[in-house]
């Protein structure tokens, strides 16, 4: 048995998860896509592998999905990152029934059934106020970098008002609290509460069930988590350290196994 | 003879005109709004007051508009922008049936009677695309002044398609295609382009009925000109003081007003 391997090359990160022939999580990476997509799929990929002392030569499946998954020059088969992340969903929470995932400039909300097929699913690619970037560009106008907003929301206890209907226009909702003399904190919160209502508008357009696995780079976040949690009527799912972020790699990577395992089967 | 001013606060810029009983810009200001809206106002007012090189007891009537209408503190009363953009482009073209205003972050399809009475429009109200900002993030994103995005693009003999619909990520487009090898000037014809779309399918939606007056701070664009000229079929009408129509429209109301309340007419002179 041998070892296989996800890549996720997403619109903001690119993830790559190998997994032993045991199936265990060996090793993870991740770095910034930026637009060379080819490139950051192999850099990612080979700092997973050297990280854990393993050459290209003893993984004998790779699966590419997400955005960037058509520009994986060494993968063995592509697959949709809906697909993908029901499947990492499902490695650490086998009753997923909707999965939530907010990346960088995605949002995605996709319902399954018990055998892990992707029911229905709503996704958001068009709009930056229902994304990740919304936070970020709301981050920046007050002067704040993107790894700061998880520090910066936790200090606050209320958020303001904010609407959220364009991550342009929030610009000047920004200068408008800032100018009244609302708190960062606060106004933070305040962009991450309507983030979160359009979460949940999106995971209601797909009839959402219980259990709600949470997933993507925004999961970081933990008052993010806090918030839809106490959004989402039923049990929420949200699996350990970065591990939201690497679903999509992960579930790449369980299906690279299932794969390896058929193509072995058949010869 | 009494003057008149009109004050519009945008959301980007802020422009003040003053006009004389001939219905004449005597004075014209432009400054940029920031954070402080009441104090832009009033620089623009005094600043159009020393270009007009009159004395401000000589103004009679002072109307504001735009977004910021309401913190014109000094200003005698306000009136939408719409009404203002409309009453303003039919003053400098008469034969106008359709103004399309392009600010720093909204656009504006308005359709007006032979008067200058707003028909109807329609706006952008929910969402940043296809607005001046559009033109802000291509600017910033290849580091090229606004007012070389025009001619720029002019000089485009394959243009890009730009895909996003949302000025957010039209920044990340861009950079994407510039990483592809693209020219500059393609992708900003690109970017040209996909504001004329959404802007002409504004326009659709009151009817685009011949002439149509391109006003706000992008009508000084000369690349979206060509372009709206070109999609359109037609030539927009475009006056150098296109970025000041909503100021003159509040100018020409506020010039209505001082007529109006002399009584009896002539006597004054």
């Amino acid at each position: 048995m041998s070892y296989v391997a996800g890549i996720d090359v997403g619109s903001t990160y690119t993830k790559a998860i190998v997994m032993s022939p045991d199936n265990e999580i060996v090793g993870r990476a991740m770095d910034s896509t930026g637009f060379k997509l080819d490139k950051a799929a192999e850099r990612v990929y080979d700092e997973v592998l050297e990280k854990n002392s393993l050459t290209r030569d003893q993984v004998d499946y790779v699966i590419a999905t997400g955005y960037g998954r058509h520009r994986v020059p060494f993968c063995d088969l592509t697959i949709t990152d809906l697909t993908a992340t029901a499947r990492g969903s499902n490695f650490f929470f086998p009753d997923t029934r909707t999965v939530l995932d907010i990346g960088g400039q995605t949002m995605k909300a996709s319902r399954l059934d018990d055998k892990v097929k992707v029911k229905s699913f709503r996704l958001n690619d068009k709009c930056a106020a229902g994304t990740g970037a919304f936070l970020e560009k709301t981050a920046h106008y007050m002067g704040y970098s993107t790894e700061e907003i998880g520090p910066l929301v936790h200090t606050s206890h209320d958020g303001v008002s904010i609407s959220g209907v364009c991550a342009v226009f929030a610009e000047s909702e920004v200068i408008n609290q800032l100018s009244i003399g609302s708190a960062p904190a606060d106004i933070m919160r305040g962009a991450m509460f309507s983030l979160v209502k359009r979460c949940v508008q999106l995971m209601k357009r797909v009839r959402m069930e219980p259990q709600f696995t949470l997933a993507g780079g925004i999961i970081r976040f933990p008052t993010m988590v806090k918030m839809l949690i106490e959004s989402l009527e039923g049990e929420v799912n949200v699996a350990k350290d970065d591990m939201p972020q690497y679903a999509t790699a992960l579930g790449a990577a369980v299906l690279a196994r299932q794969r390896l395992t058929k193509v072995i089967a058949e010869s | 003879m009494a003057l008149a001013a009109g004050v519009d606060v945008g959301s980007t810029q802020t422009k003040s005109v003053i006009i004389n009983e001939d219905l004449k810009i005597v004075g014209r200001s432009l400054i940029d709004t920031g954070a402080n809206v009441v104090k832009a106002a009033e620089q623009a007012y005094l600043e159009a007051l020393t270009d007009s090189k009159r004395r401000e007891e000589e103004v009679a009537y002072v109307i504001g508009t735009g977004y910021g209408r309401y913190k014109v503190t000094f200003g005698n009363t306000q009136v939408t922008e719409i009404s203002c953009h409309g009453r303003g482009a039919v003053h400098m073209f008469p034969k106008t049936k359709t103004v399309l205003d392009m600010g720093g972050q909204d656009t504006k399809a308005i359709s007006v009677s032979e008067t200058g009475e707003i028909v109807d429009f329609c706006m952008n109200d929910k969402c940043a695309a296809g607005t001046g900002r559009f033109l802000g993030a291509a600017s910033l994103a290849l580091d090229i002044p606004i007012d070389d995005l025009g001619p720029t693009a002019l000089e485009s003999e394959k243009p890009v398609r730009i895909s996003t619909t949302c000025t957010v990520f039209a920044e990340t487009e861009v950079l994407s295609w510039l990483g592809k090898g693209k020219k500059i000037e393609d992708i900003l014809m690109g970017v040209h382009q996909s504001i004329s779309s959404r802007s002409i399918a504004l326009l659709r939606r009151v009817g685009i009925e011949n002439e149509v007056t391109f006003t706000g701070g992008v009508a000084k664009n000369s690349g979206m000109i060509e372009v709206l000229n070109q999609n359109m079929d037609m030539e927009v009408n475009v006056s150098e003081d296109s970025h000041y129509m909503g100021a003159l429209g509040a100018a020409l109301f506020a010039m209505d007003h001082i007529m109006t309340s002399r009584i009896p007419a002539g006597a004054e002179a």
